[in-house]
């Protein structure tokens, strides 16, 4: 480490507590996996659960029945792999949008992709559109990239701030809510209206191996993307002229962040629905751990917002056993004191 | 004030630049070559193109007509990166969400030096230590900076803009927001420095007393360049301004001192 010691009260801790807060991260990660999966209704012994895993990675043997194996394997584990996932994506997401936009109040959803991706989802399930061909996730994938390309062409044509940036994104939103809601109010029946509900309410309910594969594709390939960029987010701190004069290419830096983000969140969305408030809130309680520099912030907002989902998964799938509760009102029910509470506690700082 | 004394492109030099804004000129034609070392003034009325100039002189916008260059190259064939290493901007007022310390906002000014990765360079921590030292604020760098007062933000962005070691220190009205003591004490800061400064300035006496050589635009055009003595008469002040007022030679070393005294119609 050679910045020295920092004179003066208050000064952060630098980079030792970061690699420290990235280990404890990690390892609360790992732990929350393990634990998680041992966690259901099916009643199955916490040694059998890890031995299946154990099994199925080519360490030892299991002697559970295959639909016992299969509940382990094929429901809990890509489950809370993929809400593992989800909450360390959006996190990322919605850290890097607050930067790049200056706005406290970006999350992924912003750019307006969850509600695209609500609307391709609901015209597949609802309208039959496709004929059968496209899946449900692929019209989602499909409805978030069409309103993201939407919000990039209407904040280049209202100006290209990044203040324009939210507002198109807040526009496209409210466009796609109504189309959404217009759909599902003229054409579905009761029960294909209570299957779109859960799903626009983020579920990770249907999650299988392949989900996981492509959200973690997704966010190896958003992570590669944003990291390097971190310094580059920190140079945004003052604003975008202020960025430019720091010598960031502040056009294409913005173009490079928003597809990327835009590209994960499609792609979380369309395999677990609009979860909420993680992108929103996440980033602000990593922030209050680390500062504000995006080298450290961003691997940690990733693991605090993976150990998140984990858990708030977790719960959302017991606590009203055997029903279950959409994940999305779970984060929403936990994150929004949560996020009072962080604001109160910038509130003091200032 | 077209190259006095300064070598034919050297430095940082603005060659009859124009900038057109909803159709019609906010700069008409305006040549700056600041001598090295030298404090310039930009002076004039609102809207009359101090901002933009400063903003061209940046590379933050490209001129429609002319160009802009640094060391004979025109700026906008630089790399981004290059051009911050070599030329540093403090805005009027700049303000942040982000929990930032002063040492924070100073580091800001080692971006333009570091490539991703990699950690601060002993170059980087001694810049900063430098940047620190030479605006007072080593004792302060652990401050937050949303608890500084205008005039510290102020000074902590100058010790951002020297972290960058720029040669070009460009500043658009930087004592707007501060009261008389922070104004002076702003400007003694930076006419100390060893670079070449530009500088917008609405107060004249202000302009009188710090710089070395003043540029008054009027409409997007330069209407006057030279020594403040030279520049700063009651005529350019009533021309330019529509203002009566009464020039003397009260400032520090016979610089001319301005008192208004009214308007003109």
């Amino acid at each position: 480490m050679t910045t020295g010691s920092v004179p003066g009260a208050g000064a952060r801790p630098r980079r030792g507590t970061g690699l420290a807060l990235g280990a404890a991260g990690a390892i609360a990660l790992a732990a929350s996996l393990a634990v998680a999966i041992t966690i259901g209704p099916a009643d199955i012994r916490v040694a059998d659960v890890w031995s299946v895993v154990a099994a199925r990675l080519g360490l030892g043997s299991s002697e559970l029945t295959p639909i016992r194996d299969g509940i382990v394997w094929q429901l809990r584990l890509p489950r809370t792999l993929l809400a593992a996932v989800c909450g360390a994506g959006l996190a990322v997401c919605g850290a890097v949008m607050q930067s790049l936009l200056r706005n406290p109040l970006a999350d992924p959803f912003v750019l307006g992709v969850s509600s695209g991706a609500s609307t391709g989802a609901v015209l597949v399930v609802v309208l039959g559109a496709g004929g059968g061909a496209i899946s449900v996730s692929a019209g989602a994938f499909l409805g978030a990239l069409l309103s993201f390309a939407l919000v990039l062409l209407l904040s280049h044509t209202l100006g290209g701030t990044t203040d324009r940036v939210v507002l198109a994104g807040v526009a496209a939103m409210q466009l796609f809510s109504a189309l959404t809601s217009f759909v599902v109010m003229t054409s579905a029946d009761a029960e294909t209206t209570r299957g779109v509900l859960f799903w626009l309410l983020g579920s990770l309910g249907g999650a299988g191996w392949t989900d996981v594969w492509l959200c973690l594709a997704a966010l190896a390939v958003a992570l590669a993307v944003c990291l390097p960029y971190a310094r580059t987010l920190d140079a945004f701190a003052f604003g975008q002229d202020a960025a430019a004069a720091l010598g960031v290419s502040v056009a294409r830096t913005r173009l490079v962040l928003l597809c990327v983000t835009a590209l994960l969140t499609a792609a979380l969305v369309s395999s677990a629905g609009a979860i909420g408030f993680v992108g929103l809130v996440l980033p602000h309680a990593a922030r209050a751990l680390t500062g504000p520099g995006h080298a450290r912030l961003l691997p940690v907002t990733a693991l605090a917002g993976a150990v998140f989902l984990v858990w708030v998964d977790t719960l959302a799938r017991t606590v009203l056993e055997p029903q279950e509760v959409p994940v999305g009102v779970v984060t929403s029910l936990i994150g929004v004191p949560a996020f009072v509470a962080v604001l109160y506690r910038t509130r003091r700082a200032r | 004030m077209s190259g006095t004394g300064a070598r034919l492109g050297a430095g940082l030099r603005a060659d009859r630049v124009s900038r057109r804004a909803d159709g019609h000129l906010i700069l008409d034609g305006v040549t700056l070559a600041p001598e090295t070392g030298s404090t310039v003034g930009v002076l004039g009325p609102n809207g009359s193109g101090k901002s933009t100039l400063l903003r061209l002189l940046a590379g933050l916008l490209a001129p429609a007509c002319g160009v802009v260059t640094l060391d004979g190259a025109p700026l906008g064939d630089l790399p981004r990166r290059t051009v911050a290493r070599r030329l540093a901007v403090v805005e009027q007022q700049s303000d942040t969400q982000v929990e930032l310390t002063v040492e924070d906002v100073v580091r800001l000014g080692r971006v333009p030096h570091r490539r991703a990765w990699t950690p601060a360079s002993a170059d980087d921590e001694r810049a900063v230590r430098a940047a620190l030292e030479r605006t007072g604020l080593e004792g302060r760098s652990g401050r937050l900076w949303h608890t500084l007062s205008g005039g510290e933000r102020q000074r902590v962005q100058i010790a951002r803009a020297l972290a960058q070691e720029p040669r070009e220190l460009l500043l658009d009205e930087p004592t707007n927001h501060l009261d008389v003591h922070h104004q002076l004490d702003l400007l003694t800061l930076v006419t100390g420095l060893p670079v070449t400064t530009v500088v917008a300035l609405h107060d004249l006496n202000l302009a009188a007393m710090y710089c070395d050589r003043v540029v008054v635009l009027c409409a997007g055009r330069v209407v006057a360049g030279g020594t403040p003595g030279d520049v700063l008469t009651a005529e350019l002040i009533a021309e330019v301004y529509r203002v009566r007022a009464a020039v003397s030679r009260e400032g520090p070393e016979g610089r001319p001192h301005v008192r208004f005294l009214g308007t003109l119609v």
